[in-house]
């Protein structure tokens, strides 16, 4: 048997209050692509931050083909050959495409030369980028390639991807995949962060699971079942959320040719969005994200003031109320940043509940704040939602980002919303929390509230969702019942695979 | 009023002593904010610029010496702000606005010994023939060499910022710290190295202003100068040259309506005092209007506290 290409020994790194990751220890052979499972806040990031040199292990030994390695920067790890593709891209909006890849380069060759190096590449794998447009600009898809295409102009031996597919579209994945492939047949080492487990078992050859900051377990993903990695990923049985099948009841919200400008320079102005949601009913919206999630979401809570008939709740006109006026009369909203957005990071649990329920909780009379009356509601939410905290003057700020979410889902649910708009509910969140709060979901529409839920995961939507819509550069597509949609299908409504092509395999 | 009285060639050539202070100040400040740390002491930093330059310069009587004192100065006040903001996170707009209070009082204490003192006379640069041309020699070539000085460095920055790789990195620092870190790139130094050219350009300035404009030191002789600066850069979308023509139309404006306050103009003094302010500014806003782009040239990380939590 070869030598593995990168060996690691008893990594450990700890953090005040918190061991990110204990004794881990695993190897990757050259060629091999090999999967770092887990959920979230198991070590996975801290893991890969180790071998790319941006954090120092406290104990541990990592190898490179039997030599000692070391790495005290990510220069250093990029001048052994490994490379990495961000989770949260490492890309500069303000920047061109080739000045984002020379960044991310050791000695990058002149500029025109290094134009004509990303064209041939990204011609040659398939992903066709122009270098000298600005990042901003771009899909989330062609800023991955930005990314991918930065790491293979160095010919890693060691290509680390987390979370790659998050962003994609199911076109897009396969097209990616096909890349892998190719790289892996030339000799590449990938190694491959993800919680998508299908992903895993169709392209990954060896995996490591890694719960609480230690390994609890390796696997063959080929010969494993989805279900199976997860429960390891977990360590407990999945409950998964169900609900009884009811007939939706009256139109609650409509859209009528809702158009909205983006505040963003880089965002995704809406066009012409129409949809009806019934009492009830969980209307699913899917997209890769940028395409006017944020967008939609404003439009809806208020943040973004429209044209007074576009938006209608109960047949009354809404579109050109604020956010407070659209809460009164039941619509509330949940965007995706928590922090900031969502809940203020710096103050306690108990102002954060007063924050958006004070209208329609009765927690401000003549002006002033009933204080009382706002720490039982943020208690209430605590417990109902298990939100794990020492209590409701704590800082949101200290609380997890599964925690928190629990929290800010919680505090719309419980004002008993007429309709409730949430933006990735679930993002980021481990999977026993993520089911308990689509199952709270559920149960909301169950009581007769209609529900707009925008998430990434489609998995999510296929399983919560009534009917299903798709966002494409600011554009929904025709919704149409989430029963019976396959994969195809949905890809073909998020876009499908913008102009991707495979990779030349034979190139 | 006599208008006949207003030389043309003379306006021009003293627009361009008058723009230096601020060109110097601007360009500094234009790099600094380019790696997104936002110094609101450039007003602190060239008064104790000018301080500083005047005092090596009377007591070495060399001019020379004076300038590299006074970037010298500058530099190492605008450490006690890149220290405090860049090691201990405090916040930007705060400590600029303390810097600027601080530099005023360290100048005037430095100061005391030095008030009503002529400082050695900074010679013109000798052109030969090319001062003999009418009209343009005037204006051009009848100057010291800190008015070169100052267009070769907004020379360079844009050069610097636009060709080179370590511009490039300085960019990038200002437009994502976040990214700039995971790739390995020392935000911290970076800044720090853009914060100190500040101060130093912005110490070049202040010395202009007490060696060469005025000649002489008196107590918060900067008058607002610095403020003007960043406003320009401001408004001049962060791109070098738009400072430059940010810093002469103000440098212009003021010796245009001094000149007029001479011709006995029937507009309240007042009015004309307050013209370089209003032109310029609104000048550049509508020369940067087109929202869009303007707000795609401001560096995104502006302002915004930097610390590697991993």
């Amino acid at each position: 048997m070869a030598d593995p290409l990168l060996k690691l020994d008893g990594l450990t790194k700890a953090y005040p209050g918190v061991v990110a990751n204990d004794g881990v220890s695993f190897q990757i052979m050259p060629g091999e692509v090999h999967a770092l499972l887990g959920e979230n806040g198991a070590g996975k990031s801290t893991l890969v931050k180790m071998i790319y040199g941006l954090v120092k292990p406290d104990a541990g030994k990592m190898s490179m083909r039997g030599a000692t390695y070391e790495p005290a920067t990510p220069h250093a790890a990029r001048a052994s050959g490994v490379a990495m593709v961000f989770q949260h891209f490492s890309l500069f909006d303000a920047l061109n495409v080739a000045e984002n890849v020379a960044l991310g380069m050791e000695n990058p060759p002149k500029p025109r030369q290094l134009a004509r190096r990303i064209r041939e590449v990204s011609e040659t794998y398939g992903l066709p980028l122009d270098p000298d447009r600005l990042v901003g600009d771009l899909s989330a898809g062609e800023r991955q390639r930005v990314e991918i295409i930065r790491c293979l102009l160095q010919d890693p031996k060691l290509l680390i991807m987390d979370e790659p597919t998050s962003v994609l579209t199911p076109q897009e994945v396969d097209i990616l995949f096909e890349t892998l492939r190719k790289l892996q047949s030339e000799g590449t080492s990938i190694l491959y962060i993800s919680h998508k487990l299908e992903e895993i078992r169709a392209l990954c050859d060896g995996a490591t699971i890694l719960r609480l900051g230690k390994v609890v377990g390796t696997c063959d993903p080929k010969a494993t079942s989805a279900r199976e990695m997860a429960e390891l990923m977990v360590g407990t049985a999945l409950h998964t959320p169900s609900r009884e099948e009811k007939a939706p009841g009256e139109v609650v919200l409509k859209m009528t040719d809702l158009s909205v400008k983006s505040a963003n320079p880089f965002g995704t102005s809406l066009k012409n969005v129409n949809l009806t949601v019934q009492a009830g009913e969980v209307v699913g919206i899917g997209g890769v994200a940028g395409n006017g999630q944020d967008e939609l979401l404003a439009a809806l809570s208020g943040e973004a003031r429209v044209a007074d008939a576009a938006v209608t709740l109960n047949g009354q006109p809404i579109g050109a109320l604020g956010p407070n006026a659209r809460r009164k009369l039941g619509l509330l909203a949940a965007p995706e940043e928590r922090l900031g957005h969502a809940a203020a990071p710096d103050m306690s649990l108990t102002e954060n509940a007063l924050l958006t329920g004070a209208v329609r909780e009765g927690l401000v009379s003549n002006g002033f704040l009933k204080w009382a009356d706002a720490k039982s509601f943020a208690e209430t939410i605590i417990e109902k939602f298990d939100v794990r905290t020492p209590g409701p003057e704590n800082a949101a700020r200290s609380l997890s980002g599964g925690n928190l979410q629990k929290f800010v889902i919680g505090r719309e649910i419980l004002q008993r919303p007429v309709c409730l708009v949430v933006n990735q509910p679930t993002w980021g969140v481990d999977a026993s929390a993520a089911a308990a709060i689509r199952q709270a979901l559920l149960d909301l529409a169950e009581n007769g509230a209609a529900l707009v839920v925008i998430s990434q995961d489609l998995d999510e939507l296929m399983e919560i969702s009534d009917r299903f819509a798709a966002l494409n550069e600011g554009r929904l597509s025709e919704p149409r019942p989430a029963k019976g949609l396959t994969v195809d299908e949905i890809g073909l409504m998020m876009g499908g695979a913008h102009d991707m092509e495979v990779a030349h395999v034979d190139g | 009023m006599d208008l006949s009285t207003i030389n043309p060639a003379i306006l021009l050539a003293s627009l361009m002593i008058a723009s230096t202070p601020i060109l110097l100040a601007a360009i500094g400040e234009l790099v600094a904010e380019k790696s997104g740390v936002l110094n609101l002491g450039v007003e602190g930093m060239m008064i104790t610029g000018a301080i500083c330059g005047f005092i090596a310069a009377v007591e070495t009587g060399s001019p020379t010496m004076g300038f590299l004192a006074a970037a010298v100065g500058g530099a190492v006040l605008s450490m006690t702000f890149g220290i405090l903001t860049q090691f201990f996170l405090s916040n930007q707009v705060a400590t600029g606005l303390a810097l600027t209070l601080f530099g005023l009082g360290l100048s005037s204490l430095m100061g005391q010994s030095y008030v009503g003192l002529k400082p050695p006379p900074v010679g013109d640069i000798n052109f030969g023939p090319l001062a003999d041309i009418p009209f343009l020699g005037r204006v051009l070539f009848q100057h010291d060499a800190m008015v070169y000085v100052s267009i070769l460095i907004v020379a360079a920055v844009w050069a610097f910022l636009k060709f080179t790789r370590a511009g490039l990195i300085l960019r990038a620092v200002g437009e994502s710290h976040g990214a700039a870190h995971a790739l390995g790139y020392k935000v911290v130094a970076v800044r720090l190295a853009a914060i100190a050219f500040g101060g130093a350009c912005a110490g070049l300035g202040g010395a202009y202003l007490s060696l060469v404009r005025v000649p002489q030191w008196t107590e918060g002789m900067t008058a607002g100068a610095g403020w003007i600066a960043l406003a320009i850069v401001v408004f001049g979308s962060w791109k070098p040259w738009r400072v430059l023509i940010g810093a002469y139309l103000f440098g212009g404006v003021t010796v245009l309506q001094l000149n007029l306050q001479a011709a006995g103009v029937e507009v309240p003094v007042e009015y004309l005092s307050m013209s370089p302010y209003l032109i310029t500014i609104l000048v550049l806003v509508i020369m940067s209007s087109g929202r869009g782009r303007a707000a795609l040239n401001a560096p995104a990380s502006l302002g915004r506290t930097f610390h590697a939590s991993s």
